[in-house]
């Protein structure tokens, strides 16, 4: 399967054509809404709300984000001039803004309730000139949407990372933000298998993916945290006996000269007097 | 670019982040244009804390607009789920002073012009109504 991503950055793939292309495609739209809509229970906003769209295209999730009910208002930013002609011309309600989420985002700090962000965010990973360095990008882009977020304010990000490598990087990019990251992925092991990323900011009350899918029907929670708590407690306390085996074992391996194990090894020395 | 969003963007070069100058950005050559956008006072009521009043009082200034030296407070409205009448009820002069608000944030468009740093003067060209936050590499 062709992946856009390979071709070209995303200013010049998405010309006039290729904008029109993508948002007469009804199997396109469709998805979009599919996936806005989930993304939008995941938010879980109670009131009308400000939110940021990054990477909003010709306006497919925004025009949902505007009809559903609370009615929300949007601020759309993307990169291509062509798909924001095509928004212009199907007359969507948010306002919109030629940007680049690599270079940053350029809203002052606590503006935004939430932000979403259908099928973009994978797009930063690329490395279409000399001098581009994705790290860089991901970081500049996750340290501008922390910012700009409320505090306790909510963001989801539905992408599409080519392989583990690359789900991996934009994951711990958003963790070294600062927000509490996890993933949702909706039909694992299809082809239509579809990521989210859920970022939340902290606040009073505020609660992670965890507490985001909480209630919500067919989840199945993998907590990585909770496997790397329980080997840290399974690690030998240091002074014990069993932390001492485990570095005498470590020294033989490396050669050294060990004393032989006894029944007084790691036994405390009885008082003198 | 509504004079909402206006009032919450700020300068995106790099050597401007920590300028106090660098918000608000001042409009410039700025045409202006009016769509009508249903009224939404729950939105508008949650949004208020977080507006930028001085720098908004700026850029209504720059358009031609003038607005209240302070802040006008509304207590925070709420819709019940069943989209009943929104509580608690305003007052006439409270209603007045909403609407007008919604009026220049959310109907009022420059639809051409330029919004210019304070700080750095790099100029944001606005184009049918679109502002062009890209800025060259040397200044990210």
């Amino acid at each position: 399967m062709s992946r856009p991503e390979d071709n070209l950055p995303p200013d010049l793939f998405y010309n006039d054509t290729e904008s029109r292309k993508y948002t007469t495609s009804s199997r396109i739209q469709s998805i979009q809404a599919t996936m806005t809509n989930r993304a939008l229970e995941l938010l879980d906003l109670q009131s009308s709300s400000l939110i940021l769209d990054i990477g909003c295209g010709s306006g497919l999730s925004g025009e949902i984000l505007s009809e559903c009910d609370p009615p929300h208002t949007w601020i759309g930013m993307d990169i291509s001039p062509s798909m924001l002609a095509v928004a212009l011309d199907r007359e969507v309600d948010g306002d919109l803004l030629l940007g680049d989420m690599g270079q940053g985002l350029p809203f002052r700090a606590g503006t935004f309730d939430a932000a979403i962000s259908i099928s973009a965010i994978q797009w930063l990973c690329n490395e279409d000139e000399k001098g581009v360095d994705p790290k860089l990008r991901l970081s500049r882009f996750f340290d501008g949407l922390y910012a700009c977020l409320k505090r306790d304010g909510k963001a989801v990000c539905q992408f599409y990372p080519r392989d583990d490598k690359q789900r991996d990087m934009i994951c711990s990019a958003a963790i070294r933000a600062g927000f509490g990251a996890g993933l949702l992925e909706d039909d694992p092991e299809t082809k239509n298998k579809k990521l989210y990323l859920v970022l939340t900011v902290g606040g009073e009350g505020n609660k992670d993916i965890t507490g985001v899918v909480q209630g919500m029907e067919g989840v199945d929670v993998y907590d990585t945290r909770k496997k790397l708590a329980e080997k840290k407690m399974a690690e030998a306390k240091k002074g014990t006996k069993a932390w001492i085996m485990k570095k005498k074992e470590q020294d033989r391996r490396k050669g050294k000269v060990v004393k032989a194990d006894s029944k007084y090894t790691g036994r405390k020395r009885g008082i003198k007097f | 670019m509504k004079l909402l969003t206006a009032n919450f963007l700020s300068c995106a070069v790099k050597s401007c982040k920590s300028s106090p100058a660098a918000f608000p950005l001042h409009f410039r050559d700025a045409e202006l244009a009016s769509t009508s956008v249903p009224y939404n006072p729950v939105l508008l009521t949650n949004l208020l804390p977080r507006l930028d009043w001085p720098a908004l009082v700026t850029s209504s200034k720059e358009l031609g607009f003038t607005l209240p030296d302070s802040k006008p407070t509304f207590p925070a409205l709420t819709r019940p789920s069943d989209g009943g009448e929104v509580t608690p009820a305003l007052g006439e002069e409270q209603e007045t002073a909403l609407r007008t608000l919604h009026r220049v944030l959310m109907e009022t468009e420059v639809v051409e012009g330029k919004m210019v740093c304070g700080s750095c003067g790099f100029e944001y060209g606005i184009h049918q109504s679109v502002a062009n936050f890209l800025l060259p590499s040397h200044l990210v």
